[in-house]
């Protein structure tokens, strides 16, 4: 007991220490690099692009950022699990299924870890994942449009943290739980969550072609928390490695109680064998209800499919397909460097390092060297599975990622520094401190096979005296460091969205060339699209009122209707005839319960307004749009629920 | 006259080029067009550079009450143009032909070569006529009504030839590979002409 104690005091007085000294190095640093060349390295001059591009999640705002680097300038806010009146993103008829769930419409989500599409390590630049954290989703992006196109809802899984890492190939996006929850879900005593709460780590499988997701099969897991996860590559390609905490399953005072054990796990599935088996008819086909949403970009429009039924693998069934390797102490990231042979576990409660090595685990497996099971599945010895430890590197190692170099990049959360580390030796060799607590680090192509070590870049929780103060609130932050020698330079520190939890980089010439200019009008395939200003008109249906409505610079088609009633529920489907690149309309009514429009050229998106009182109510276009923007308006005429007059439309009659 | 004649018809068979490439291409850049929008007139028709040039630059001009951009059917000489051009190389490969079997004398070869300048300078005559129109003949109800520093209507004839700036445009006109095959074969027939000349006299002595 005391020796603990006195080991806890000496890890603090040597961490104090350590920050001091980073503290005075900084100085020095930042004095250093403002006279030099942090400002020339990080200048992009006007009209030029970034190097990179870096997708920074939102966290709690549900939304994906985009930047550029070294710049750090903001390019687009991309929404996903959140809706944007900015972009009419679950505000209009298009988009709204989007945001469906068995839980019905939930316009927010926890948006964690996003993650670049790869083909044979290397990243293609086809797709962004991203998961909601909170009504487990996981959303694709496509890199082409820089839009959210589909958005699958993950049954029996509560809290998907662990994901949304891809192996490499994209064969599967993974969505690990958080929280272990009653599998199916039913009325039961909280405290009786040992050995009856599973932990599904869900494989879903992605099409080559268009992307699509499906549901492939959910392992269930014991009911541990896993927090991280990262494919095996390489050597140990067809292998996913899951970080665990909570081994003790306990089920409150987590902070206490899930942290009894000296150590935790890192959960090594064997998704090939598994793949295999389910290929074969293994598994259990159960009931399930979630939603799985798909924008078409033909028809401009998202559906949203329930699906019932799920298939699920208990990990028993498959010998030789997961094991368990212990870790010290509650490890959050579980990173696996370029070479695919070690798997970085970081015990965010420790101030070691552990470096498994792949082929000593697979060794272990064939030799059968266990030390127990845990529900089963086979815990592999510690000492076994061991490459080696990176000694007293610093308080609370959440994330490390790769400069493809040989070094790993870990960040310290307590400690609140970025060290740089050999991964082979296991030695030191910088440290930086972060403004302030550091929660992940992001190097572009990082937990690829082929990482571009040029940068890194923090992601900061708190930044107290970073910025000019904006109130209680203010920004998050992401800072910039240069890595290209052997210590490393801080250059930038830039705010950002929301929480930057994670992020995942890219070079911009990967990118750059697929990216869309504007929608073909002739392509259109919108159900309510007006494709020539010869077919604009107003319908009615009943109380239902379907204006059909084109837009150009700088006037709508039509700009006069009449004949809409109080009590009209009357649809606004807009088209934007134009082809030029970066003219998008807007369109929005006055006293409709939602948002603008904002519509790309050749694209049609729908508003619904419900008028409340008679008058003649004008609508305009919300998107500077050329020099005549501010002409760009009409009227529409509401006449009591009673009344009988003829709806009628028009453009340039008087 | 043998290779006289083979030069004439390689000469009036590059003018076939028109019926692929364009004769002329006139491009508009401004800042905000960082990609410029351009024309390729072709002897059968205008074509945008890039695929929605021709929208972009009817949808600029409405601001200052130009015409649409013609379409073939509306102008008759993307119906005359290229029967004239099929026509000339009909009758150029048949003189180049003739040539070589010495049925007739070398001075044909310039007849043909002044029958087509004269044709072209009547062309580029048209297209100057065309121009002007369509940048003088505005509309009076358009929006805007630009004037020269002296009062006068501004138009916005864009360049035969060369370059010029119109408002925030710089407009650029010049040849493309269908004229420059043209010249190319024009040049080749002159040419034919003073070989056809020597190869006349030594055939003579």
């Amino acid at each position: 007991m005391k020796k603990s104690v006195l080991f806890i005091i000496s890890l603090f007085m040597s961490a104090t220490f350590i920050s001091c000294n980073n503290s005075e190095n900084s100085k020095n640093g930042d004095r250093g690099a403002l006279a030099s060349s942090a400002a020339e390295k990080t200048y992009v001059a006007p009209g030029e692009h970034d190097e990179f591009y870096a997708f920074i999640s939102g966290g709690f705002s549900g939304q994906l950022s985009v930047y550029g680097l070294p710049s750090g300038r903001l390019l687009k806010v991309i929404p996903v699990f959140s809706q944007d009146a900015e972009k009419a993103w679950g505000y209009n008829e298009e988009t709204k299924p989007m945001l469906n769930t068995s839980h019905g419409f939930i316009p927010w989500d926890d948006a964690h870890h996003p993650d670049i599409s790869q083909t044979a390590g290397k990243l293609d630049g086809r797709w962004v994942f991203i998961n909601g954290n909170n009504t487990p989703r996981i959303a694709k992006i496509d890199l082409t449009t820089f839009e959210t196109t589909e958005i699958i809802e993950v049954p029996n899984s509560a809290g998907n943290h662990s994901s949304s890492f891809v192996t490499e190939n994209t064969e599967y996006v993974v969505a690990g739980t958080r929280f272990s929850v009653p599998v199916p879900q039913r009325d039961m005593p909280i405290n009786e969550y040992k050995g009856n709460f599973k932990g599904a780590l869900t494989f879903i499988s992605v099409e080559p072609e268009e992307g699509h997701m499906d549901i492939k099969f959910q392992l269930m897991m014991p009911g541990f928390d896993y927090d991280l996860a990262h494919p095996g590559r390489g050597k140990s390609h067809g292998w996913f490695f899951f970080s665990t905490y909570n081994t003790e399953e306990a089920n409150t005072l987590m902070e206490v109680n899930s942290s009894q054990n000296d150590k935790d796990f890192i959960a090594a599935v064997n998704w090939k064998k598994i793949e295999e088996y389910v290929n074969n008819g293994g598994g259990n086909k159960v009931p399930a209800n979630y939603a799985h949403n798909i924008y078409d970009e033909e028809t401009h429009t998202a559906t949203s499919t329930m699906k019932k039924e799920v298939l699920t693998v208990d990990p028993l069934e498959v010998p030789g397909a997961v094991f368990l390797l212990p870790t010290p102490k509650s490890p959050h990231g579980c990173d696996v460097d370029p070479t695919g042979e070690y798997i970085i576990g970081n015990g965010k409660l420790s101030a070691d390092l552990t470096v498994h090595s792949y082929s000593k685990m697979i060794d272990a497996i064939e030799n059968e060297k266990f030390d127990g099971d845990a529900y089963g599945i086979p815990i592999l010895k510690f000492e076994d599975v061991l490459a080696g430890t990176v000694k007293q590197a610093g308080l609370g190692p959440l994330h490390t990622e790769f400069d493809g170099k040989g070094n790993g990049y870990t960040s310290f959360f307590i400690s609140s520094e970025v060290v740089k580390w050999n991964v082979e030796t296991q030695e030191v060799i910088d440290r930086k401190p972060s403004y302030y607590s550091v929660g992940h680090v992001m190097i572009p192509g990082g937990n690829s096979a082929e990482p571009f070590g040029k940068y890194v870049v923090s992601m900061n929780k708190i930044t107290k005296d970073r910025y000019l103060p904006t109130g209680p609130e203010v920004t998050h932050s992401a800072q910039l460091y240069d890595i290209s020698g052997e210590k490393m330079e801080l250059l930038l520190d830039f705010p950002t969205i929301g929480e930057p939890h994670y992020a995942a980089g890219i070079p911009a010439d990967i990118i750059k060339p697929n990216s869309k200019k504007i929608y073909k009008l002739d392509e259109n395939k919108h159900e309510h699209a007006t494709l020539s200003n010869g077919d604009a008109r107003v319908e009615r249906d009943g109380n239902e009122v379907h204006v059909y409505m084109t837009m150009i610079r700088s006037h709508f088609t039509p700009d006069n209707i009449e004949g809409i009633k109080v009590g009209d529920k009357v649809y606004f489907h807009v088209t934007n005839h134009e082809q030029d690149y970066d003219v998008p309309h807007g369109i929005s009514m006055i006293g409709a319960n939602t948002s603008e429009l904002l519509i790309m050229p050749g694209q049609t998106e729908t508003f619904v307004w419900e008028p409340k009182q008679p008058g003649v109510w004008p609508f305009y276009c919300t998107d500077f749009c050329s020099a005549l923007h501010q002409e760009m308006q009409g009227y529409v005429r509401v006449s009591p629920a009673d009344s009988n007059i003829e709806l009628s439309w028009s453009l340039g009659e008087d | 006259m043998k290779k006289a004649g083979i030069i004439m018809i390689i000469g009036s068979l590059l003018l076939l080029g028109l019926f692929k490439f364009p004769l002329w291409n006139i491009m508009l850049g401004a800042p905000q067009y960082p990609d410029p929008l351009g024309m390729n007139i072709h002897i059968t028709g205008i074509k945008g550079v890039h695929e929605f040039d021709i929208q972009n630059i009817d949808g600029l001009n409405h601001y200052i009450g130009m015409k649409k951009i013609p379409k073939p059917e509306e102008m008759w000489e993307f119906d005359v143009f290229p029967k004239v051009i099929l026509g000339m190389v009909i009758l150029g490969v048949v003189i180049g032909l003739l040539g070589i079997f010495k049925k007739l004398s070398f001075r044909w070869f310039l007849g043909w070569l002044i029958l087509m300048s004269i044709l072209g300078v009547l062309g580029m005559y048209d297209f100057n006529l065309w121009l002007t129109e369509y940048g003088t003949d505005l509309d009076p109800n358009a929006i805007m009504k630009m004037t020269h520093p002296d009062g006068s209507p501004m138009t916005y004839k864009p360049p035969l030839f060369g370059h010029q700036k119109m408002l925030n445009f710089d407009v650029d006109s010049y040849p493309h590979t269908g004229g420059y095959m043209l010249f190319a074969g024009m040049l080749l027939t002159l040419i034919a002409f003073f070989v056809g000349k020597r190869e006349w006299k030594t055939q003579k002595i």
